[in-house]
């Protein structure tokens, strides 16, 4: 029962209990979730664009359907982290300055173009395929309202991969040009999803304190090697070719041998200078400063029309209930 | 809240949803909202995009009153030592029924 505040964190985490958010934590466990969450969450508010500029050239009613549900599921993942990320007592709006400002960063996937409508496919099949495997062991994660909100987004990636997979295979029942269109996107999106797990093991000084912490359980070439195994699979039933030359079967270790990304470009990327970093920020930052208006009105009015006085009249007993919305359903 | 010239922060709301009749209000998240109408409807979008809730409450954080868990122990320690309160306390012969 004299247990130090340290020791009780350290037993929670022992134990594989969650710590919530008004808990004593360390300072480095505090900051790691506060910048692991918010890059999370800024990495799907920027994951909206290389599809959402696909929604109005969407080759049917139901690919547009498809695409925008998908898109507006991108945000709520945003949504949900963001929240998680309040929990550390941080800003949401400072969140998004740091975006925008590039104080803090986002995956380095979500810089390269999409060219044509097969990359929705294969960002759909093989980086969301990507953000599954790294996301599922995070349901587990030992901070309680993020891996609630990985559970909440888990259960939605499932429809994301899905669609990809299926507009792929529809697109390689269809002509020799989509068929090209398929292998060219595949081959252009295979080496950044594997950037997606992060440097090799050896160069990743923070993975060992994340899994002290219980924030990672797995390494980045873990959960790469189960993302190579899961893959090749996917790609023979869907008949195009991964550009990786060493890529193959190793009986004796019962998984894939395969190459490693350029790590270099890599590193260029997450620096700002891959294809669309400028145009990712310069979008979100518009759209930030074209909202503010918008913000403001909303608050404005609301200043104009409270709904409940500081004090209720007495004539007016307060049943210590939410008070029923119109067209919110029955409280 | 908003200061003038300034860009306008909303405040936050919890979002508290039933999943289903039958089933209590159950604590989801938060979001940011203008007033508790719009708060209601982004909880919406946000919380409930798969028929996830047939009922949402939306309460202002800052008017939430929580117990510390620093406090933990003194707090709940006034239920720690009624044992009798459970069933299990009292022994009764196994060959009594429906007991």
């Amino acid at each position: 029962m004299t247990a130090t505040v340290e020791e009780q964190f350290d037993q929670v985490v022992a134990h594989d209990r969650r710590i919530e958010p008004r808990d004593w934590m360390p300072e480095g466990y505090r900051k790691t979730m506060v910048r692991q969450i918010s890059q999370h969450a800024h990495s799907e508010i920027i994951g909206m664009q290389p599809e959402g500029v696909w929604i109005s050239s969407a080759p049917s009613l139901r690919r547009k359907a498809i695409l925008l549900a998908k898109v507006q599921d991108e945000a709520g993942h945003g949504l949900y982290l963001y929240s998680a990320a309040e929990t550390l007592g941080v800003d949401r709006s400072d969140l998004t300055n740091r975006l925008i400002t590039g104080t803090q960063k986002y995956s380095s996937i979500f810089n390269y173009p999409t060219l044509t409508f097969a990359d929705v496919g294969v960002i759909g099949w093989l980086v969301d395929g990507a953000a599954i495997c790294n996301q599922v062991p995070l349901c587990r994660s030992s901070y309680g309202p993020y891996a609630r909100a990985m559970v909440r987004i888990c259960k939605e990636e499932s429809f994301h991969q899905r669609q990809g997979y299926e507009l792929l295979l529809t697109m390689m029942r269809g002509s020799q040009s989509q068929r090209e269109m398929v292998q060219d996107a595949t081959a252009r999106w295979w080496w950044p999803s594997l950037m997606m797990f992060g440097p090799p093991d050896a160069d990743s000084p923070n993975t060992a304190q994340s899994m002290r912490w219980r924030i990672k359980r797995h390494t980045n070439d873990e959960l790469r090697q189960r993302f190579v195994d899961m893959t090749v699979p996917q790609a023979d039933a869907l008949g195009v070719t991964l550009p990786d030359p060493a890529l193959r079967w190793n009986e004796s270790r019962g998984a894939h041998d395969f190459g490693q990304p350029d790590w270099e470009e890599f590193k260029r990327v997450v620096g700002g200078d891959g294809p669309c970093n400028a145009d990712r920020i310069a979008h979100r930052r518009a759209a930030q400063e074209n909202g503010a208006w918008v913000r403001e009105a909303a608050m404005a009015h609301a200043a104009k029309h409270p709904r409940f006085a500081p004090f209720s009249a007495p004539d007016q007993p307060d049943s210590g209930r939410p008070k029923v919305q119109s067209g919110g359903g029955s409280a | 809240m908003s200061t003038p010239g300034q860009d306008a922060n909303w405040p936050l709301y919890e979002v508290f949803v039933r999943g289903k009749r039958g089933l209590n209000h159950v604590h989801v998240g938060s979001l940011h909202a203008a007033d508790p109408d719009m708060a209601l409807h982004h909880a919406r979008d946000l919380y409930t995009r798969r028929n996830e809730g047939v009922g949402i409450w939306v309460v202002r954080a800052d008017e939430i009153t929580a117990s510390s868990p620093d406090e933990r122990d003194p707090f709940f320690a006034p239920s720690g030592d009624k044992v009798y309160r459970h069933p299990t306390f009292y022994a009764i012969p196994d060959d009594v029924p429906h007991i």
